[in-house]
């Protein structure tokens, strides 16, 4: 297990340094087999141990859905979950993520032709324009909702302060999460 | 609900955006996550430098290392300048890779591909440019002085660093002046801020054995950047073809051929192998386009009763180091300086002016946001000082339809003075006005906004928009159209205006868009809120042409008098007099194959606005009203509600106008408070989203809307601009209710708490 001091120590030697050494000088770079368990699947890659987990999931294993909007945890087009909890996927390394449950976008429909509750809502109520947030907001929207499946407006307000969106001001966003809750909270009376 | 507006009840229907599923998934591709067979991964690299001449640049390092497949400078390319207004070639100031200049600290001087970016990136740092600086200036104030160094010398046209100005004089603004009973004098400084779209700018370009190039691009205009990229490349036009893929959003920042396009195309070439450049957050904000900060001079005269007699408007365009879109900021600035109210007498003089700062392009609003915050601000002291209020004020001056300005556009439908009206009832203004609670503030703000352009800066030789609608006899159509859905939702309204008119429901009609090989030539892209009024046109001008071929099916089948109309609804071609009389869509595109001898019913139709004046066909028109808390001890400001009332002709879509309004509140908001450049020697400082703040979630107010019913007689089914011009009001709306709260009146945008304590006397 990677320890967080680690973890900083070794982005930060990289974008320092990486202008100053070449890749093959930098001893760090050397490639590491990791193990990954995304969407349930098991998933076997030689990365760089400085590669962040979105570009081992966007690169290596073709999982496009998680996108990139600035690489500096700002604005939450990253966000995937890990052990259940939302993160940002451009500022944890790849092999932090060894051994965890890792949910990305691809991993919450229930078939290719049913979406997940929450991505209906988002469908239905307008809260998609360009698109480009949505994945990450759908993200944090289901980490919300599994840990509370009845938030208020300000909770959610809040659990998604993480995601900016340039297109839909969030008023469509949020009313979309709280349609799913409330469709969350109705299929659980309804069992 | 007027039944001609409500087609089919398909126009004025809440329909989800068509690519909601695939977006919601992960599954929209956007340029960025697509990866071709062998492709190389492309970097660029920028200046350092405001203001240098490029003595030598030394490559050889890079070409060296390991994985890396070509780098190229000025050199190695035809050096053909380029820039959006073809009609004006010495507005296009521009060449992909600086040659013997750089002009500001970003501009693009040469470029790597490589096996990996890793590597790709590495290769940047080891070309060496040797630059011999040249002072270099940063505001308009130091350009237009005498000892300004000229940005773009060696052409002798160039005698100052204006790059180009506009005027327009309507009546004797000296005698005008003259009789004045209240002359409202100010200058303002507008500032200038990001687009902040989600998704960074990237290009992907394959070039096949016989020299074609296929270029994905994350763009808003893929006309625009189809005839630029053949030009700098010097081939022809066809053996270009720009696919859009999903954009991320653009706001006017993505409407122009980038380095980043031209360079992944040439490198492609030059390599045999795909070549994709991703940029980042980083490129974006410290050396992306960027709205014009603007100073503003502007005088206006009243009479005794509030009616305006005159108005005399300066502006002077910071424009960077290129022109880009600056000649259609220019121009639109001045025309919105003398819109929404009638000015009898209306001068301009606007100056576009070069910075060794990064280019100024277009973005949303395009030069209206700041006239307008000018105008309506001066609209809301003018009222203070004449003593009447300024829904009052506002009436007596606000533009109806058929309102002129001699010379320059006729207004077919405004619904401005219904606007000021129910946003005043909706937010019951006067009275709270007249009764704040300590620290609050309340304010209106209007604006005008256009219906795509009508002045052919791009100089096409095509209809500004086109389309193809082909019909099939299993009851489907498909819709080929060259316009660029880049968030805002026009896949899903073209789709619904050609459902509405030939009686189909939407899902039945296949849409192809944003493909120059393609679709139809051509359509001028996403700007200037022209895609519904002008694809829509063309989209109805080819349904009508396709529902005359299929009318004569039912008119023969049944013997139809030649009198009779035949309608299209609920997938049927039928008598209008008798239903029955009618067979299905269908079978109607069946009888005409057979009738046809096996040809494919198809039409094509084409929409260019002619004897419209010179800037619109059509304008919306609204008014907005902000309620804010200032906190006296720290002077932040909290906006707690922002009320709207707008006239966008008919709507089409209300959940596609609505999510406009309310993204357009949150950029407003942004712009007025938050967003600026923190700018030292030309360099921007703040290049992260935490250091360049745009509202989250929990900064937006609450939002009240309502749509004033209006018709415009050019849009299709009566709709016009929706959402660009929305993002106008609410800067001049909170800064009067801050005025109200705090007696600061803000001519220096943003308003910053900083700026509020000081005028308070608290720091």
């Amino acid at each position: 297990m990677i320890s967080v001091s680690e973890k900083f120590y070794f982005y930060y030697f990289y974008h320092v340094f990486k202008h100053y050494f070449s890749i093959q000088q930098i001893g760090i770079m050397s490639k590491v087999k990791v193990t990954l368990k995304v969407n349930g699947d098991l998933y076997e890659a030689a990365v760089n141990q400085s590669k962040t987990l979105v570009e081992v999931l966007r690169e290596d294993l073709q999982l496009v859905g998680t996108k990139i909007g600035c690489q500096t945890g700002d604005c939450g087009a990253c966000t995937i979950l890990l052990n259940g909890k939302s993160v940002c996927s451009c500022l944890t390394l790849a092999i932090e993520a060894q051994n965890k449950e890792i949910t990305t976008i691809e991993g919450i429909a229930k078939s290719g032709e049913e979406l997940h509750i929450i991505q209906e809502a988002f469908v239905n109520e307008g809260a998609i324009q360009c698109g480009y947030c949505t994945p990450g907001m759908v993200m944090s929207a289901k980490h919300l909702l599994d840990k509370n499946t009845t938030p208020t407006e300000l909770e959610i307000r809040q659990a998604l302060s993480g995601n900016l969106c340039r297109c839909t001001g969030y008023a469509r966003i949020v009313k979309a999460v709280q349609v799913a809750s409330e469709k969350i909270n109705q299929s659980v009376t309804e069992k | 609900m007027d039944p001609k507006k409500n087609k089919n009840n398909l126009i004025g229907k809440s329909i989800p955006r068509i690519d909601a599923p695939a977006k919601v998934t992960g599954k929209a591709l956007y340029t960025g996550d697509i990866v071709l067979p062998g492709m190389l991964h492309g970097k660029i690299l920028r200046s350092t430098v405001a203001h240098a001449k490029i003595l030598n640049i030394d490559i050889s390092a890079a070409l060296a290392l390991p994985g890396v497949k070509d780098v190229i400078t000025a050199k190695d390319t035809p050096c053909v300048k380029f820039g959006n207004w073809r009609l004006f070639p010495q507005t296009q100031d521009e060449l992909p890779l600086a040659l013997d200049k750089v002009r500001f600290i970003g501009d693009e001087i040469a470029a790597v591909a490589a096996i990996s970016a890793e590597i790709a990136e590495e290769a940047l740092t080891l070309i060496k440019v040797d630059y011999e600086i040249i002072p270099a200036v940063f505001n308009v104030d130091d350009s237009l002085a005498s000892s300004a160094p000229m940005i773009h010398d060696g052409n002798p046209d160039n005698t100052s660093n204006i790059s180009l100005d506009r005027k327009i004089d309507v009546g004797d603004i000296e005698a005008a002046f003259k009789d004045a009973y209240y002359v409202r004098e100010d200058s303002f400084t507008v500032h200038s801020h990001s687009h902040a779209y989600m998704e960074p700018c990237a290009s992907l370009a394959e070039v096949d054995s016989e020299g074609r190039v296929t270029l994905y691009t994350s763009t808003q205009t893929p006309y625009i950047v189809q005839c630029l990229l053949a030009s700098t490349m010097e081939i022809p036009e066809n053996y270009v073809r720009v696919i859009k893929p999903s954009v991320g959003g653009g706001f006017g920042g993505k409407m122009e051929l980038r380095a980043w396009d031209f360079c992944s195309a040439f490198m492609a070439k030059r390599t045999g192998r795909p070549v994709r450049i991703v940029l980042t957050r980083e490129d974006e904000l410290a050396v992306g386009r960027r709205r014009h900060g603007m100073k503003i001079k502007s005088k206006v005269a009243f009479n005794k009763d509030g009616t305006i007699i005159a108005k005399d408007f300066e502006a002077y365009l910071d424009g960077g180091a290129y022109n880009s879109m600056g000649p259609t900021a220019t121009f639109l600035c001045g025309n919105f300086g003398a819109m929404i109210y009638r000015y009898p007498v209306y001068r301009y003089r606007g100056y576009h002016v070069y910075t060794n700062l990064p280019p100024s392009g277009a973005m949303r609003g395009f030069g209206a946001p700041q006239a307008l915050y000018v105008s309506e601000t001066q609209m809301n002291m003018a009222a203070v000082d004449l003593n009447i209020d300024p829904i009052e004020l506002r009436l007596k001056n606000a533009m109806v339809t058929g309102d002129k300005i001699e010379g320059v556009t006729t207004i077919s439908s405004a619904g401005l003075v219904e606007s000021i009206t129910k946003v005043a009832e909706m937010t019951n203004f006067l009275e709270k006005k007249k009764n704040l609670p300590k620290n609050k503030g309340i304010g209106i703000g209007c604006y005008s906004f256009i219906s795509g352009g009508v002045f052919n800066w791009f100089n096409t030789q095509y209809n500004f928009s086109s389309c193809e609608v082909r019909v099939y006899d299993d009851g489907t159509a498909h819709l080929l159209t060259m316009s660029a859905d880049i968030g805002q939702g026009s896949d899903t309204v073209l789709r619904q205006i050609l459902a509405a008119d030939l009686g189909l429901p939407v899902e039945k009609i296949r849409l192809t868009a944003g493909d120059t090989a393609m679709t139809p030539k051509c359509d001028l892209g996403t700007w200037g809120s022209r895609v519904t009024l002008m694809n829509g046109n063309a989209i109805l001008d080819a349904s009508k042409k396709i529902k005359e071929q299929l009318s004569k099916m039912a008119s023969l089948k049944f013997d139809l008098n030649v009198i009779h109309e035949v309608s299209f609804s609920d997938e049927r071609v039928y008598a209008k007099a008798n239903p029955k009389r009618g067979i299905t869509f269908g079978e109607a595109v069946k009888m005409w194959v057979k009738a046809n001898r096996g040809e494919e019913l198809t039409a094509r139709g084409y929409y260019t606005p002619r004897d419209k004046g010179l800037t619109t066909p059509a304008y919306s028109f609204g008014a907005q009203v902000a309620e804010v808390d200032v906190d006296p001890e720290t002077g932040v400001i909290t906006v707690e509600r922002i009320t709207t009332a707008h006239d966008c002709g008919t709507v089409i879509n209300p959940l596609g106008v609505e999510g406009q309004l309310e993204g357009a509140i949150q950029m407003g908001i942004g712009y007025t408070l938050c967003e600026q450049f923190a700018m030292r020697d030309g360099k921007t400082l703040n290049t992260t989203f935490l250091d360049y703040k745009i509202p989250a979630a929990e900064d937006m107010p609450e939002i009240v809307s309502a749509a004033i019913d209006t018709y415009e007689p050019e849009g299709p089914f009566g709709a016009k601009e929706a959402g660009e011009g929305l993002v106008i009001p609410t800067a001049p709306a909170i800064s009067d209710a801050v005025f109200q709260a705090t007696g600061y009146r803000c001519k220096e945008l943003p308003i910053t708490p900083e700026k509020i304590l000081r005028a308070t006397g608290k720091i």
